[in-house]
């Protein structure tokens, strides 16, 4: 079977350059309200137009200020029992190794207080080195990896770590708009030691060209903000004659419940 | 206690493609739905235009049903006897999501028992919490700080309905007149 472009009647029509304007205007109409004394924003915006599928489904109404309760200063907890020690090496999953470029991605989840979130689920999903996902929705025409599934599982150390070996996920195209293409990157999913601190997000690789033309990663408004998912590349890492490494650290919100511990302890 | 503060890390939406990555035998069943004491908790993901949305993929994370928080590990390979208090439910081509769990007690005497949720789609570019109240303590509902806080039709729509067969019914809608309200706890800045 040979490599084809699919085409059909839900091709996108819109234009990168059309996608690009919004993406600009709205960048430089955050840049001007900061510098006239709004507040810095550091989370991705619900409303963002130029992700077309985030039109239908963002809320319109404000979050309601809410003080957790009892269950919400608690997380799920996770342990060796739910995971297999294997699950946090992606290349050896299969009955051979996958193709690609074979890279360590490793950090620290840290909480807003910038203590180490021990013991905790971290769950990863990625496309493989060509670009494609193991998932009968995604139809891009790129190879299915037999050696691949691009999911890993694992539970942070008791100072916050976690290490996954895997192979680069390639680029890929989706129907947002005419040629649009996601820069490469690993999903990540995070709990933290409150059911609060749950967030799921994705990693970047340092220098994508595709990071400016891309609604999903803009739709995070502030340049700072942006960059801290993107990962480092740290020679240190890097492992002689067998993997590429790249470091990055997750902060989640504060903790409020070990946060008032302390305070009793005062 | 450390004096820098550090900022949190953006999220990102949880994309279409996390089917064989988050979903997991057993995930959606805190307690298998054959136990005596199982109900289930059931609801549609609708768009801001009504539509059901087919890839919104849910959590939830609660007490025991006498108020108490497990924890157990587990969640991952159950055992089919450990309540482990969490669970996760990708919805169906329909929107549909569904629970086999127990109901949970109040976590302390008086107060209004309720469920907390996290919602995760693909077109939400950040996650989304919200609380599944239970039925019936209607002074302990009247009682609870978020719920005395909302007008009365956003208050009811936090409330699960029970059904004729004992289903927590609870339909979660992204946005529109009928949007669910969501929730931001302290620390959170989005």
């Amino acid at each position: 079977m040979s490599a084809q472009k699919l085409s059909g009647p839900d091709d996108a029509a819109e234009s990168q350059a059309t996608l690009s304007a919004e993406i600009n205007a709205i960048g430089s109409e955050y840049r001007g309200a900061v510098a006239a004394g709004a507040p810095v924003e550091t989370q991705p915006r619900l409303d963002y137009p130029p992700y077309r599928s985030s039109l239908l489904r963002h809320p319109t109404k404000d979050l309601r200020h809410t003080d957790p309760e009892t269950i919400e200063l608690y997380s799920p907890a996770f342990g060796h029992r739910d995971i297999g020690t294997l699950e946090s090496d992606l290349t050896i999953q299969a009955g051979g190794e996958p193709i690609g470029e074979r890279i360590r991605v490793t950090g620290r989840v840290l909480d807003g207080q910038g203590r180490p979130v021990a013991g905790q689920l971290v769950e990863i999903w990625q496309a493989n080195s060509a670009g494609r996902y193991i998932h009968k929705r995604d139809q891009h025409p790129a190879p299915i990896d037999p050696n691949f599934t691009g999911v890993g599982r694992t539970l942070t150390g008791p100072d916050g770590s976690y290490s996954f070996t895997t192979i680069k996920p390639g680029p890929y195209p989706w129907k947002n708009h005419h040629n649009a293409w996601r820069p490469a990157h690993i999903h990540f999913s995070l709990f933290g030691t409150e059911f609060t601190q749950r967030m799921v997000t994705q990693m970047y690789f340092p220098g994508d060209p595709l990071f400016a033309l891309d609604p999903i990663f803009q739709s995070i408004t502030d340049d700072k903000a942006r960059e801290r998912l993107v990962a480092t590349y740290d020679h240190d890492i890097t492992e002689h004659e067998f993997l590429m490494g790249y470091s990055w650290d997750i902060v989640l919100t504060g903790a409020e419940r070990t946060w008032m511990e302390e305070d009793d302890d005062a | 206690m450390p004096e820098t503060e550090y900022t949190a890390t953006p999220g990102q939406t949880v994309g279409p493609f996390y089917g064989y990555a988050l979903p997991y035998p057993g995930d959606s069943a805190l307690v298998p739905p054959a136990a005596a004491d199982a109900v289930q908790l059931a609801g549609v993901v609708y768009d801001g235009a009504g539509v059901p949305v087919p890839d919104a993929i849910l959590e939830i994370w609660q007490p025991d049903e006498t108020g108490t928080v497990s924890r157990e590990t587990g969640s991952l390979r159950r055992d089919g006897f450990t309540f482990t208090g969490f669970g996760r439910a990708a919805c169906d081509p329909e929107g549909r999501f569904s629970f086999s769990t127990v109901v949970p007690g109040p976590t302390e005497e008086g107060k209004a028992a309720f469920i907390s949720v996290v919602v995760f789609a693909r077109g939400l570019l950040n996650r989304l919490f919200t609380r599944v109240y239970i039925p019936g303590d209607a002074e302990a509902l009247a009682a609870d700080p978020l719920l005395s806080s909302l007008d009365p039709a956003d208050r009811d729509r936090l409330i699960a309905t029970r059904e004729a067969d004992g289903t927590l019914r609870f339909d979660i809608r992204l946005q529109g007149e009928d949007e669910t309200p969501f929730l931001r706890f302290p620390g959170h800045t989005d």
